[in-house]
């Protein structure tokens, strides 16, 4: 019985990591659900301008939590379709805009960077963002477009669409090593 | 039938025990049949059983030995037997043929002439378009369904992402909205009323959350009705109202709503070009009006967690001067 | 009428003894801690399983009684939604995989089918212990996953595209489908082992009309079992590798379709809830019988409705998809089907009421059970003819009107005759009688409770309530119903509650049994309660479809069987004459280490596909050893092969 008991605990600690993964938070508070902004680099927005904010500062421990869970990463996914990123990206293999699941970032592979060229948009064409979407919703579409490129676990990245079958799901999409972050580690002493 | 559900307090509008429409009467005629039959039958069945324990009942603390059976009392009951079988066949060929009829009665309103109302379920609230074959005289609302009184309808119906079932029990039974199929349930309303319908097939986090109205009207009612769902949105006409449409342009509104007459073309969410002339909003939860409206807004998550509305961080006078642009959207 | 020669003498003759220790010493149960790993006999695996499955009860029902205080109260916050959706779909999966079918089918025939035909132990044992095993850590998973927030959370049959890659997002669905990759492969090898034991294994002279009316129900079940499950194997199986692999199933985008999961899971989901219920008319034939005092009224035409019931079962799924759009004339072939499987149904009903009629009735605590059964199941097969119905059912589908059905029927056609035999057959297990007072208490209690619980959801449901919703609006009319359905289920706890605390009691400090305390029947009655690891002494041949109340006075016994080793009769299919013996393996750890490396490879294949491949080898390496042939055994098989072909 004294086995049992052991055995269980151990196990239910050892999936307790998985926990993480099936976190869903529905309303974020009052900081993540206020809305994103920067300084738009892009004339280009959906609907009007916004009235300037005060700037969100992107945090890593943000991205981590949206990150580990997979219903998160797989609103990102569903914001990715609503907000019409496939319209230039498509699925990651890009068209009008550059691809987003190869290792070159024009402007930053960092998540943090990925967060300032979708809210202060981007030159030739990406639009900026700035007050049109809640800083958490950006972060799930950062947490997407990180697994475009394989960087997310297996089991967190989503898995097939129900769409037509035009790419591998992003769970099986080989890890890419961005470029940039090959740099910065060669930089370092 | 509807002495099943009599009670005070019950308003009556979403149950199939009180058809406005031959679909939910056929139904209950039926409903009514197999119900006397099978409550007869249950009775009778109990009291036999009861009867019988009762009558061959012996209190004792040792088990008997076991009695050898009699030929004689077996003939009996084997004849016995043989009628209540025979009772029961006949009787669920009764059901079985009332059910059949049921079927045919309603399916006659598949060879009418009928007025196409498409369906589209979302994940949790209806998209309902009325086409027609001049495009600017197509209608695209949410979660309210005006139909005209006496007119067959077709609901065409499809999901745009999981299974959902449209279902409005007073008026006729349920069809599942399929991705990947189109189905097809015709209905009729005799009587003009609003009758609340609900989804009827588990569909994720906001099931329970996701109605509808349909509004079933006098035929001229509903051209006028449909004629002012045709026109665009107007412009605003006070700096209050016209402020709001600004707010709306300029927040995350535009990333899924639809206002015909602005800029904003978003499919995502619904329609909201006539919102003010619908009586509910949040498919069917919250009754339309100013404060539930700004509640919405500011945080949908906590009326209806898990829907797909953020919440908006809205200071006051944007939210008021919002929501009054909004009501302006009969 | 009771024969002294088949039945165990109270008192044993001094070669009888001898007979006796050598018996024991070849059959005893391994001791110790390892030894737990290594039983293979039947009656410990069955009470295993009886008391694995009574725990999943336990938590299913712990789990509706939180979903019952978040719905006595419109709009209530006790469960968020994404709790209840777990709850409402772990609570109907642990019920209808890991209690009912492990119960009513597995541990009741693996317990009690061998000591029926009059055997030594079931046909393939230590299968048996690796079904056990499987079925064990199956259930473990998806409650520790549900304990990790990872419960299934798409209803208990977790449609597509709503358990789909795209709307599951994260392993809920995928431990959902693996539980039940667990749960079936356990089920389908108890099932080949009854078929096997009933056919081959039964006592000299228990000839096809004199099978008990219990064990032709579980054999039934059993042929039920091995062409259900392969439906939902196969729909699991499809979901699980659209999940994991990316295959295109049922993507409609890609050509798949979402109706061809659907139709997997009810050609699998209707027999499912008549191999729940089969069992069920099983016992409650048996309890008629031996409360009757009297053979069973019209043996034939039961055991006929029973193969009848078998067959037509398959032919009923699609009165779960009615609200799908299937044409009309195909929906109409299933109304008439589902109505008239009503007809063989019915004729077991009347065959059981002219036996309470024509007998002489005692009314003990199985028969309160029974009776029960009567009110409660009837009822629910009254309103299974409504949904039977194509129009009717369009308007009750996916309400509570079903829930209440469905309730009706699992719980009056299961559970109810499971706590039946529960008092039957607890002096048989256990040695000791339950309490029938208590006994009383909990039945009323339970009947009382169910019916306050359970009826009104069928107003709730004509009242427009959807199935499956975590709250509900003020105003709609549901609320004190809700309330009223909230407060059965203390009475139902309470029920639950003493009745496992007679169970508790009784087994210490019950009256002594005896070996046929309730003067029935049936074979498991002709030896000691508890049975001894070798279950009869001598093993019995039969005279009549009542065993002991038709042996003759003299009614023959086996002899001549090796007492040394693990020897058991077989005998022909139809006349059950002797047609050779054969061996029974020994125990050992091996079906376990089989079952921990084919556990391994399934949770693993939730996380990769990999999975399977790399836990492929340990299955290998350990079913290699299971099947490695020992010598002296396969020495003795030989020598009586050699001896059968001359």
């Amino acid at each position: 019985m004294r086995y049992a008991l052991a055995l269980l605990l151990s196990t239910v600690l050892l999936l307790n990591a998985g926990c993480k993964r099936e976190h869903r938070v529905f309303d974020p508070g009052a900081a993540q659900a206020s809305v994103a902004y920067a300084a738009p680099l892009d004339p280009v927005h959906p609907g009007g301008p916004s009235a300037p904010a005060a700037p969100s500062i992107p945090s890593a421990r943000a991205l981590s939590q949206y990150e580990q869970s997979a219903y998160a990463v797989g609103e990102g996914k569903r914001l990715y379709m609503a907000f019409n990123c496939v319209g230039c990206h498509q699925h990651g293999g890009g068209g009008i805009g550059p691809a987003l699941m190869d290792a070159q970032w024009i402007y930053g592979s960092h998540p943090e960077q990925i967060y300032a060229s979708i809210v202060e948009g981007r030159p030739n064409g990406m639009p900026s963002f700035a007050g049109k979407i809640p800083e958490y919703q950006v972060w799930e579409l950062v947490a997407y477009v990180r697994s475009m490129s394989g960087q997310l676990p297996e089991d967190i990245a989503p898995s097939r669409s129900d769409e037509m079958p035009v790419v591998k799901a992003e769970q099986a999409r080989p890890k890419e090593h961005p470029q940039d972050q090959q740099k910065d580690r060669k930089a370092q002493p | 039938m509807m002495f099943l559900a009599a009670v005070p307090g019950f308003s009556g509008d979403q149950t199939s025990l009180n058809p406005v429409g031959p679909g939910a009467s056929h139904i209950e005629h039926t409903f009514a049949l197999i119900f006397w039959i099978t409550a007869v039958v249950y009775i009778i069945v109990m009291a036999v059983l009861v009867i019988s324990i009762w009558r061959r009942h012996h209190s004792l603390d040792t088990m008997p030995d076991p009695q050898p059976t009699s030929a004689e009392s077996d003939q009996r009951a084997q004849r016995m037997v043989a009628v209540a079988i025979g009772v029961t066949t006949v009787l669920l060929f009764t059901m079985m043929i009332s059910s059949f009829a049921a079927s045919r009665a309603i399916a006659t309103m598949n060879y009418e002439q009928a007025l196409t109302i498409h369906v589209f379920g979302h994940e949790w609230w209806w998209e309902v378009q009325y086409p027609s074959d001049q495009a600017w005289k197509s209608v695209v609302t949410a979660n309210e369904i005006h139909v005209p009184v006496g007119v067959t309808i077709r609901i065409h119906g499809t999901s745009r992402d999981v299974i959902h079932s449209f279902w409005a029990p007073n008026v006729q039974g349920k069809r599942d909205l399929l991705p990947g199929y189109d189905t097809d349930l015709m209905l009729k309303v005799d009587q003009p009323g609003r009758y609340r319908g609900q989804c009827a097939e588990y569909c994720g986090e906001q099931h329970a959350h996701m109605a509808f109205y349909i509004v079933a009207q006098s035929q001229d009612d509903f051209n006028h009705w449909l004629q002012g769902q045709q026109k665009s949105a107007p412009p605003p006409a006070t700096p209050q109202t016209l402020h709001g449409q600004q707010v709306f342009l300029t927040h995350a509104c535009v990333m899924c709503h639809t206002i015909r007459g602005t800029t904003a073309g978003s499919r995502v969410g619904p329609d909201l070009t006539h919102l003010a002339s619908r009586t509910t909003i949040a498919a069917g939860m919250l009754p339309n009006n100013t404060a539930n409206l700004a509640g919405w807004i500011l945080n949908a998550q906590n009326i209806k967690p898990g829907c797909r509305m953020p919440p908006n961080g809205l200071s006051g006078s944007d939210l008021q001067d919002l929501v009054a642009y909004l009501e302006t959207l009969q | 009428m009771t024969a002294s020669t088949i039945v165990t003498p109270v008192e044993l003759t001094e070669s009888d003894r001898r007979h006796a220790d050598r018996l024991e010493e070849v059959w005893k149960e391994p001791a110790g801690f390892l030894g737990w790993f290594k039983a293979v006999h039947h009656t410990t695996i069955g009470k295993r399983y009886m008391v694995t499955a009574f725990v999943f009860f336990a938590l299913a029902g712990l789990l509706a009684g939180a979903m019952r205080l978040q719905l006595a109260f419109p709009e209530a916050h006790i469960l968020s939604n994404d709790k209840y959706n777990q709850f409402f779909t772990v609570h109907g999966s642990t019920m209808m995989f890991l209690f009912a079918v492990p119960m009513m089918f597995e541990a009741l025939s693996v317990y009690l089918v061998p000591l029926m035909v009059g055997t030594r132990n079931i046909a393939f044992p230590r299968l048996n212990a690796y079904s056990y095993y499987l079925y064990l850590f199956g259930g473990m998973m998806l409650w520790i996953a549900f304990f990790c927030n990872t419960g299934a959370d798409r209803g208990w049959f977790s449609y597509v595209p709503l358990a789909g890659p795209d709307y599951g997002p994260g392993k809920r669905p995928d431990f959902w489908a693996q539980m039940i990759t667990f749960t079936e492969v356990s089920a389908l090898a108890v099932a080949v082992e009854i078929v096997v034991t009933v056919f081959r294994l039964r006592a000299p002279g228990m000839s096809l009309n004199r099978i008990p009316i219990f064990v032709w129900g579980q054999v039934v079940v059993a042929f039920m079992v091995i062409f259900a499950l392969p439906g939902v194997v196969l729909s699991s199986t499809m979901l699980l590798i659209d999940r994991t692999c990316g295959t295109q199933f049922f993507n409609p985008a890609a050509g798949g379709d979402v109706l061809l999961y659907q139709h997997l899971f009810w050609w699998f989901g209707h027999p499912e809830v008549y191999i729940i219920f089969i069992p069920g008319t099983a016992i409650v034939s048996t309890i008629v019988t031996t409360f009757s005092r009297r053979h069973m009224f019209g043996y034939l035409m039961v055991v006929l409705a029973l193969v009848a019931t078998g067959f037509m079962a398959f032919g009923l799924w699609v009165h779960h998809m009615f609200a799908t759009g299937i044409p009309q004339i195909a929906e109409s072939y299933f109304t008439a089907a589902s109505m008239t499987i009503a007809i063989p149904t019915g004729a077991q009903v009347f065959c059981w009421i002219v036996t309470l009629a024509t007998g002489k009735v005692v009314l003990k605590p199985p028969l309160w059970w029974v009776i029960g059964f009567f009110f409660v199941f009837i009822m629910g097969g009254m309103t299974g003819i409504f949904l039977a119905s194509v129009p009717v059912d369009l308007q009750v589908h996916d309400t509570y009107f079903v829930v209440a059905h469905f309730h009706y029927v699992l719980i009056g056609g299961a559970v109810f005759p499971l706590f039946g035999a529960l008092s039957y057959w607890f002096p048989k297990i256990t040695g000791r009688m339950l309490n029938a007072t208590l006994d009383q208490v909990s039945f009323w209690l339970f009947f009382i409770g169910f019916n306050t619980t359970f009826f009104p959801m069928h107003l709730v449901g004509l009242r427009g309530m959807p199935r499956r919703v975590y709250t509900y609006q003020p105003g709609m009319g549901w609320t004190v119903l809700n309330q009223v359905e909230s407060f059965g289920y203390v009475l139902l706890f309470l029920s639950v509650c003493i009745m496992l605390w007679n169970v508790y009691r009784s087994a210490r400090h019950g009256t002594i049994a005896g070996s046929n305390p309730w003067n029935a029947g049936t074979l498991e009655w002709a030896t000691t309660s508890p049975p001894p690891s070798y279950n009869f002494l001598y093993l019995p041949t039969v005279n009549g479809r009542e065993a002991l109340w038709d042996a003759a006075p003299n009614q023959p016994i086996v002899v001549g069987l090796h007492d040394d080793v693990r020897s058991f009769l077989t005998t022909r299919i139809l006349d059950a004459e002797p047609d050779g013996h054969e061996e029974f393996p020994s125990p050992t750890m091996w079906p376990f280490w089989a079952a921990v490396s084919t556990g391994a490879a399934f949770v693993g294949s939730i996380f990769t596909p990999w999975g399977i491949t790399f836990g492929a080898i340990p299955i290998a390496i350990t079913m290699i050893g299971w099947f490695w042939p020992e010598r002296q055994p396969a020495e003795r098989r030989r020598a009586r092969e050699i001896w059968q072909s001359e």
